[in-house]
């Protein structure tokens, strides 16, 4: 039961993108069509569950000062090995992606599980919410691939949907379309639940990107 | 890609492929750090500082170990490690040697790291086949449009701060709505160089 609970927390009540604003460089840059959100969380699930399950496992090894280097050299691993079998066995996918394959390395959800979650559980509680979490975020990519790939181009994974009732808009599967779609969903989130979106994503990720509170707080020093 | 000219590879960098607003890398600072005009044009200086330092290094570990050894496939592994170990020296280095410049942009050292355009330019200089000088003067001109896209914005948020915007939007999503804005401008930038 404890452990059906830690793979459903990450979907909707902790869910790593619209509630916690983890990893944005991705679900702006990625999320084109669908197609590509799925590719991308994949990827995602793969990298948090096997991380996570290595630093839980080595959580009483790695002393507390060296941690972080230690965490993004095992993250870093996993990528690697995303990486070569996108290249080996989808690479229709790993063209599309591009770069922010290997990018993960550096998006603050893994890192921030690692910390919050696999550094302080056991293997098998830290793999399901690797689970969780993964899924979480693939939904999340998924609902705005969904939005800007049918509004910017009549289509929803390569089919064709909309039958031509309107003329797409470019503009969604364009750069500035990800800013429009991810700002509208964040301000229906605000309009429909009672617990208002924060920026607080990163303040509990170990190695603050630069923040809102944390830049100011590192000013304020 | 060697023989673009260093004019060419700015202004790319620069406006038409802005890191920010076009390519979506570094966004955890550019809605974080944007609030305040002081604050990104420290924020821009630090992170120009560090992508410059770290696309000639990379490009050089990677060119001279990586090729040499046959290991390409470990790019990642040792590139964000040495954007890490290299973050810590010049933060060291700028405390002990140059301590005004460590005062302006010590602070916003620490939270470079994990800043993904930084990563991001190291593995585009590859992707590209960029020289040492062009993978240079590339990591230099991303780290400046990076810089410019802050500065424009925080411009934007310090207007936002004191208009009359309905309650769900306030905070992020106005934020967002309002990149969306200054992205599509820069979004004209594309027909520079008939791309």
């Amino acid at each position: 039961m404890k452990g059906f609970k830690t793979v459903t927390k990450g979907i909707i009540k902790e869910n790593p993108v619209f509630r916690l604003v983890l990893g944005t460089c991705p679900t702006l840059a990625v999320t084109t069509s669908a197609e590509n959100a799925i590719g991308m969380g994949a990827a995602v699930i793969f990298v948090l569950m096997g991380s996570n399950a290595v630093i839980s496992l080595l959580r009483k090894v790695i002393p507390d000062k060296v941690r972080i280097p230690a965490y993004i050299t095992i993250i870093s691993g996993f990528v690697t090995i995303v990486q070569m079998l996108l290249k080996a066995y989808l690479p229709a996918i790993d063209k599309q992606l591009g770069i922010y394959i290997p990018l993960i390395v550096v998006n603050c959800i893994i890192l921030a599980r690692a910390e919050m979650f696999a550094s302080k559980n056991g293997p098998l509680m830290s793999i399901l919410d690797g689970l969780g979490m993964g899924i979480g975020f693939t939904l999340s990519l998924l609902v705005m691939g969904s939005i800007r790939e049918i509004l910017g181009n009549g289509t929803w994974f390569g089919m064709n949907i909309t039958g031509g009732i309107y003329e797409p808009a470019i503009i969604m599967i364009l750069p500035p379309g990800g800013f429009l779609a991810f700002g509208f969903i964040m301000a229906a989130i605000n309009k429909f639940s009672t617990k208002k979106v924060e920026h607080t994503g990163c303040a509990s990720c170990p190695m603050p990107c630069g923040v809102s509170n944390n830049g100011e707080e590192a000013q304020a020093k | 890609m060697n023989d673009a000219s260093l004019m060419i590879i700015i202004i790319s960098a620069l406006l038409v492929k802005n890191f920010v607003l076009s390519q979506f890398l570094g966004i955890c600072p550019f809605l974080g750090v944007s609030t305040k005009l002081s604050t990104a044009l420290g924020m821009g200086c630090a992170v120009t500082f560090v992508m410059t330092i770290a696309s000639f290094v990379t490009r050089l570990l990677y060119d001279g170990l990586l090729v040499t050894f046959g290991l390409e496939y470990l790019q990642t592994i040792l590139f964000i490690l040495v954007i890490a170990a290299l973050v810590q020296l010049v933060e060291i280095i700028l405390k002990k040697f140059v301590p005004p410049l460590y005062r302006a942009l010590g602070i916003y050292l620490p939270l470079i790291t994990t800043n993904c355009a930084v990563l991001g330019v190291a593995l585009l200089n590859i992707d590209e086949g960029f020289n040492v000088l062009r993978s240079t003067v590339y990591g230099f001109a991303a780290g400046l449009g990076f810089t410019l896209a802050l500065i424009l914005f925080a411009g934007v948020r310090e207007r936002l701060e004191y208009s009359n915007i309905p309650e769900s939007f306030k905070g992020l999503p106005i934020a967002l709505i309002s990149a969306a804005f200054v992205s599509l401008a820069f979004f004209g930038f594309q027909g520079l160089l008939g791309i």
